[in-house]
């Protein structure tokens, strides 16, 4: 696994381990894309989704898989997955931009209407991104999410926004 | 002289959970720690914790802190911070340098029935040229720096090891606001989880691995200002000609945790070396007893380990000791301890804890082999 070596997921990697939405689900908006894929003891996602969208089950050390009908794309899993491995992608949000919502715990905490480099996996910048939404309730526990639009064209690659 | 049916010594995770558990059937738990404040690791964790959410994972490693504090003073357990033990006696008796509230120390001795020890473990130090030099100093010391008293050690940090030690507090220096040039590896492959690999990577920090650092650079102000690093061969031996200076002025060592054994090795338990457990660690069973009478082990000085591992090993100690004095049946005991078991079993699955759950057997087998049944401190 490359991943072990390079501390980053290519994308090709994240398919073949991962089960990722299917075209169709992309197309009825926000979803979750989860990006863990070591069998970790670890399970807090599972818990942490209302809608039962993700499944680890027993024992704790299995992969999460996401149910895509099920998912609303709230990103509660988002705040509350400690390796930061979940995003929510929205391929729909206009005609040419997708939207990527990310936990983002550094600061300065990005605010709506900036414009921010837009990072992949590999920490290199893809494209400019714009801050459309910032959401940090008690519940996130100080986890604020983040969500950058960008051009459709880099919603599986965007997956943060450049520190300051 | 002041009595206590059990004393726990360690106030990390395993020794709340050993304190809250015991104190729970009825027991009188004193529960003694060196540090200002109980908590063990978990109060400079400033991250959430993975796990499994009936630990509270998800939730941030001092907020489990709080939680296990106030359950222990709901099981009225007595605890004193600012206290070493420095003394376990034939006959349970134990000396503790205690802290008073004027800053004093007084010398106590005291006796219990059953002691649990539970001290955690402490890091490893790797020695290269200039090792000594003001800014090179233990993950574990730039992470209470930042998370505990709020100073960063310094602005360009290397770090040395990708265990989840490592890649952890490295997040937490550029989360302080420190930049972090590079990780250095000397193994093949990253050894922490992926998923906080790849917090470090999507921050374009590079992961070097192979490597490893020979030597830290002294600047005219006597402190660090630079690194050496050079790629190493299968042997971790550095390759000649492969030298890189990297300029920082703080170089964290995260090179692995071994069991703190002191007081162990003091009250006279049986020791095994176990590598995948960090050496020495003290022979027990699946009581969590050890080869002394009375004398019960959990947490990291059994193995270093995890928040979750440590708090259910606490668990079952505190259970134990709590069937030795009579609070509980052997058959409650018993099945209360393969409850946990069973718990311990899953979080010891999946390819980081396999090796644990076996050389876990493989210590308790020596116990069976070696021990059979305690005796008494001598
Ligand atoms: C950077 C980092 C990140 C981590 N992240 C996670 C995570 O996300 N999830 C997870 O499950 N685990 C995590 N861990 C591991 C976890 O913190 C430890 O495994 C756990 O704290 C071990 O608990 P313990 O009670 O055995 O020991 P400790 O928490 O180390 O507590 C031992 C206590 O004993 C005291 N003591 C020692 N000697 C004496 C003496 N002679 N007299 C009195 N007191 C004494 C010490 O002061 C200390 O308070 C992390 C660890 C580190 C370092
Ligand atoms: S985004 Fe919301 S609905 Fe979808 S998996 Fe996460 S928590 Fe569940
Ligand atoms: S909470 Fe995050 S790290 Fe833990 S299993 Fe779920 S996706 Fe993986």
């Amino acid at each position: 696994m490359a991943l072990i070596n390079t501390g980053y997921l290519e994308y090709e990697e994240l398919e073949s381990i991962q089960t990722l939405p299917s075209d169709e689900r992309y197309a009825e908006g926000p979803v979750a894309i989860i990006e863990c894929v070591q069998e970790i003891p670890c399970n807090p996602c599972e818990a942490a989704c209302h809608f039962g969208a993700i499944k680890i089950g027993e024992p704790i050390t299995k992969l999460p898989t996401l149910i895509g009908e099920k998912c609303v794309g709230c990103g509660m899993c988002v705040a509350r997955c400690p390796g930061l491995a979940i995003v929510v992608v929205d391929k729909t949000f206009t005609d040419t931009t997708a939207t990527v919502a990310f936990p983002f715990e550094y600061y300065p905490t990005p605010v709506v209407g900036e414009e921010r480099n837009a990072m992949n996996r590999k920490g290199e910048i893809v494209c400019k991104g714009k801050i459309v939404k910032v959401v940090n309730p008690a519940s996130y526990d100080h986890t604020p999410v983040v969500t950058v639009e960008i051009p459709k064209e880099f919603a599986d690659e965007v997956r943060t926004v450049e520190r300051i | 002289m002041l009595e206590k049916d059990v004393l726990v010594i360690g106030a990390g995770p395993a020794g709340l959970a050993a304190s809250i558990e015991a104190g729970k059937y009825g027991a009188s738990v004193l529960l003694v720690d060196l540090n200002m404040q109980p908590g063990g690791q978990l109060f400079k964790q400033i991250h959430k914790f993975f796990g499994s959410s009936a630990h509270r994972s998800g939730t941030r490693g001092y907020d489990i802190g709080k939680q296990l504090l106030k359950e222990a003073e709901e099981s009225d357990v007595e605890i004193w911070m600012q206290s070493t033990v420095i003394g376990i006696f034939p006959g349970n008796k134990i000396a503790i340098e205690k802290g008073l509230d004027s800053g004093e120390k007084e010398m106590v001795t005291m006796q219990a029935k059953k002691i649990i020890i539970a001290t955690g473990a402490s890091e490893n130090a790797i020695r290269f040229k200039g090792w000594t030099t003001p800014g090179v100093m233990g993950a574990g010391a730039a992470q209470t720096m930042i998370n505990v008293n709020h100073v960063k050690p310094g602005q360009k940090i290397v770090m040395l090891g990708t265990g989840n030690v490592g890649l952890i507090v490295s997040y937490q220096l550029m989360q302080a606001g420190c930049d972090v040039v590079s990780l250095i590896e000397a193994a093949p492959k990253i050894g922490g989880y992926a998923v906080h690999a790849a917090k470090i990577r999507r921050a374009g920090v590079p992961i070097r691995l192979q490597h490893t650092i020979i030597e830290a650079k002294k600047g005219a102000d006597g402190c660090v200002c630079g690194c050496v690093i050079a790629q190493v061969d299968e042997h971790f031996q550095p390759i000649p000609g492969t030298e890189e200076t990297i300029a920082c002025d703080t170089i964290a060592l995260a090179a692995g945790l071994k069991p703190t054994m002191d007081l162990v090795k003091l009250a006279g338990c049986k020791l095994t070396f176990n590598g995948p457990f960090g050496g020495y660690i003290p022979l027990h069973n699946e009581r969590m007893e050890t080869s002394c009478e009375g004398v019960f082990v959990a947490g990291d000085t059994t193995g270093v380990e995890e928040a979750n591992t440590a708090l259910e090993e606490g668990k079952i100690a505190g259970i134990s000791a709590a069937e030795d004095l009579g609070l509980l049946t052997a058959d409650a005991a018993s099945d209360k301890r393969a409850e946990i078991w069973d718990r311990l079993h899953s979080l010891r699955l999946g390819p980081f804890g396999e090796r644990r759950m076996i050389e876990k057997e493989v210590v308790m087998d020596e116990y069976k082999e070696r021990i059979g049944t305690p005796s008494p401190i001598q």
